[in-house]
């Protein structure tokens, strides 16, 4: 359940040119938070009206805190990263988690710019054998969070469009490469979780389709309530044989099975 | 301290207090009611039905706007005889007013939910001949006073519950509209709906919202609906039940003082869910500190300069 909480902002911190860590002291988030589950921050008055959804990056139980790492894009993004104490309106924690289940041994996580920040307390809370982390960047001045993820995974690839950093590639190469060479081992990947732009995730989804590994996709839309009361944030969904229909990425998602969206 | 009343009496329903959670905004009820005792509500519109199940429109669906928001859901909701099966027993737990929302392509269907509707447990029926986000029907109704008339003449044959008929703003004269709704039956006015409006990505040089255009809502559209209430309820002699913008006990005592008798709250829920709650007991102060005993003191009790 979530709940409408003021919390203690614990701690802020610029990773980037434009992209902030938000350390949040809450005690009730940080026992119920699941990975893929986002917040709904209040950024400004009036004038930022709605909340803006932002995924949780990390849980600190210990400490009873998480973090929100948010990139700078319009009026609200803006006036939040000028919040450097005090308390912070949210709702959380919200939204449908990334399925953890024993029974996935080897899995990759792929992610794209600001769609790589829920993948980290995803890969902290995997218990799998085997965990590869694909992330994607425009230039090596956007890479963020590379030691955390270094820390959570085994093997960590980074891409950058304009090959400053890591390889020149898109991460749906990268996925491609090591779907090859496991497979070279005999081996395969279980489980596939991907969040970045839409046309990466569109390109996952069919690479995980075409090799046959199941596929968790996590969508973003514009949302209104971030409940499931106000209907504005659509998502195309298959629903039942050759039927469709919009299901809501802030209740139903934001992560769905790849195969249950219509990628069109 | 002396009690204040805040019960208001609207076409024959009993409301508990005039705080109404506008339709569309507030889907069944069932996810506010994680964070609000939904018993505290004097009632609940609820999303707006058809006669059968709408996928409504493609994303995005809403877009924001200095203090306000445009939205273009186009209606997705499961269809009446399903809200009556799946969501009305939900509803019915609590003791607030449920009103059913409901929009047509004809006359025919409007009737026919009312039949339908007629047969449930809702408290009351809010004719929406106002939504700007659907193609066919449903506007073109609401924006002459002889569409008003026909619908609502029509409709009301078909009625067990009241009749509220929810105006739009995107017409030249609210006054003669809202007369028609009243001389043709209408058991009590509603408005107002959301104000047509667009926005532009300057980037890619086309409509935020893949529906092009979408209706208003927020602080912004607050002033424009507090004229119109003022007006309409000049007009006509059913009670007014005012929205647009409502989003603190402040704005809901001005459009009582306008002539509502009941307000509904709609878009500033998406920013505070408990902002019904907060309303409520602002307006129990104010009633408390002009020593006030019953909401009916304030109601229409403005005076023009
Ligand atoms: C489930 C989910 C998780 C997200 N997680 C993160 C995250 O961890 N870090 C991060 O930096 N960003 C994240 N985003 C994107 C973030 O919500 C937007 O960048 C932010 O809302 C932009 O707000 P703004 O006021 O700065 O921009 P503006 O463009 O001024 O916003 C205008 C309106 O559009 C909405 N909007 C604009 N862009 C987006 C978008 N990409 N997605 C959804 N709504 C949008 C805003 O919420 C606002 O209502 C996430 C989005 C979703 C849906
Ligand atoms: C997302 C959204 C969906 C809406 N859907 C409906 C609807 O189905 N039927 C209806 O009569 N009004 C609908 N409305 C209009 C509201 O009920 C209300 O008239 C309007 O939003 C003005 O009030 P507000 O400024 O408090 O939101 C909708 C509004 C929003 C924001
Ligand atoms: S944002 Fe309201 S239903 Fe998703």
């Amino acid at each position: 359940m979530s709940k409408v909480l003021k919390e203690q902002i614990d701690n802020m911190e610029m990773l980037c040119q434009d992209v902030f860590k938000m350390t949040i002291k809450s005690e009730y988030v940080a026992a119920n938070a699941l990975p893929g589950q986002f917040v709904n921050v209040k950024c400004g008055g009036i004038d930022a009206l709605l909340r803006r959804p932002i995924s949780i990056c990390d849980v600190d139980k210990a400490k009873n805190t998480f973090d929100i790492v948010f990139q700078i894009k319009g009026n609200g993004t803006e006036k939040l990263c000028h919040k450097c104490a005090g308390d912070v309106d949210i709702m959380a924690p919200l939204g449908n988690p990334f399925l953890i289940d024993d029974k996935y041994k080897n899995i990759c996580v792929v992610g794209g710019g600001i769609g790589t920040f829920p993948l980290l307390y995803l890969l902290k809370s995997s218990k799998a054998e085997n965990k590869t982390a694909l992330l994607g960047f425009r230039t090596k001045a956007a890479v963020v969070l590379e030691n955390q993820f270094r820390a959570a995974a085994q093997n960590v690839e980074i891409a950058t469009d304009d090959g400053t950093y890591g390889s020149k590639a898109f991460v749906t190469d990268l996925l491609e490469q090591r779907i090859l060479e496991l497979s070279k081992l005999g081996q395969k990947l279980d489980l596939i979780y991907t969040c970045g732009p839409t046309p990466m995730m569109r390109k996952v989804a069919a690479i995980a389709e075409k090799n046959n590994i199941a596929c968790q996709v996590s969508m973003e839309q514009r949302m209104g309530c971030g409940i499931g009361a106000c209907l504005v944030c659509a998502c195309k969904t298959k629903q039942g044989e050759d039927e469709w229909g919009f299901s809501h990425v802030c209740k139903d998602g934001p992560v769905f099975w790849s195969t249950d969206v219509c990628w069109e | 301290m002396n009690k204040v009343d805040l019960s208001v009496k609207i076409a024959g329903i009993d409301f508990k207090n005039p705080l109404i959670m506008a339709s569309g905004t507030y889907g069944f009820g069932k996810e506010y009611s994680e964070y609000v005792d939904l018993n505290e509500l004097g009632g609940i519109s609820v999303k707006g039905l058809t006669l059968k199940e709408r996928k409504g429109n493609p994303p995005p669906r809403i877009a924001e706007t200095p203090a306000g928001i445009l939205n273009s859901v186009g209606l997705q909701n499961p269809g009446v005889d399903a809200f009556i099966k799946d969501d009305l027993p939900f509803l019915k737990q609590y003791k607030t007013k449920i009103i059913a929302n409901i929009a047509g392509n004809t006359i025919e269907e409007y009737c026919e939910m009312a039949e339908i509707l007629g047969s449930s447990e809702i408290d009351a029926i809010e004719l929406n001949v106002s939504c700007p986000n659907v193609k066919a029907g449903c506007l073109a109704f609401g924006t002459t006073p002889k569409g008003i008339e026909e619908i609502t003449s029509n409709v009301k044959k078909y009625c067990k519950q009241p009749l509220i008929v929810k105006l739009t703003p995107n017409v030249s004269d609210i006054k003669s509209i809202a007369m028609a709704a009243e001389a043709a039956g209408a058991d009590c006015i509603s408005l107002i709906n959301t104000i047509l409006g667009l926005a532009i990505d300057i980037h890619k040089k086309r409509p935020i919202l893949a529906n092009n255009f979408g209706g208003m809502s927020g602080p912004a559209v607050k002033p424009i609906a507090l004229r119109m209430v003022y007006e309409a309820a000049q007009a006509v002699k059913i009670p007014v039940i005012g929205m647009g913008g409502i989003s603190t006990s402040d704005d809901a005592i001005e459009f009582l003082l306008a002539g509502a008798s009941a307000v509904m709250v709609g878009t500033a829920n998406f920013v505070n869910p408990l902002c019904p709650i907060e309303i409520k007991e602002g307006i129990e102060q104010y009633l408390k500190r002009y020593n006030y005993n019953s909401i009916y003191d304030i109601i229409g009790k403005l005076e023009l300069n």
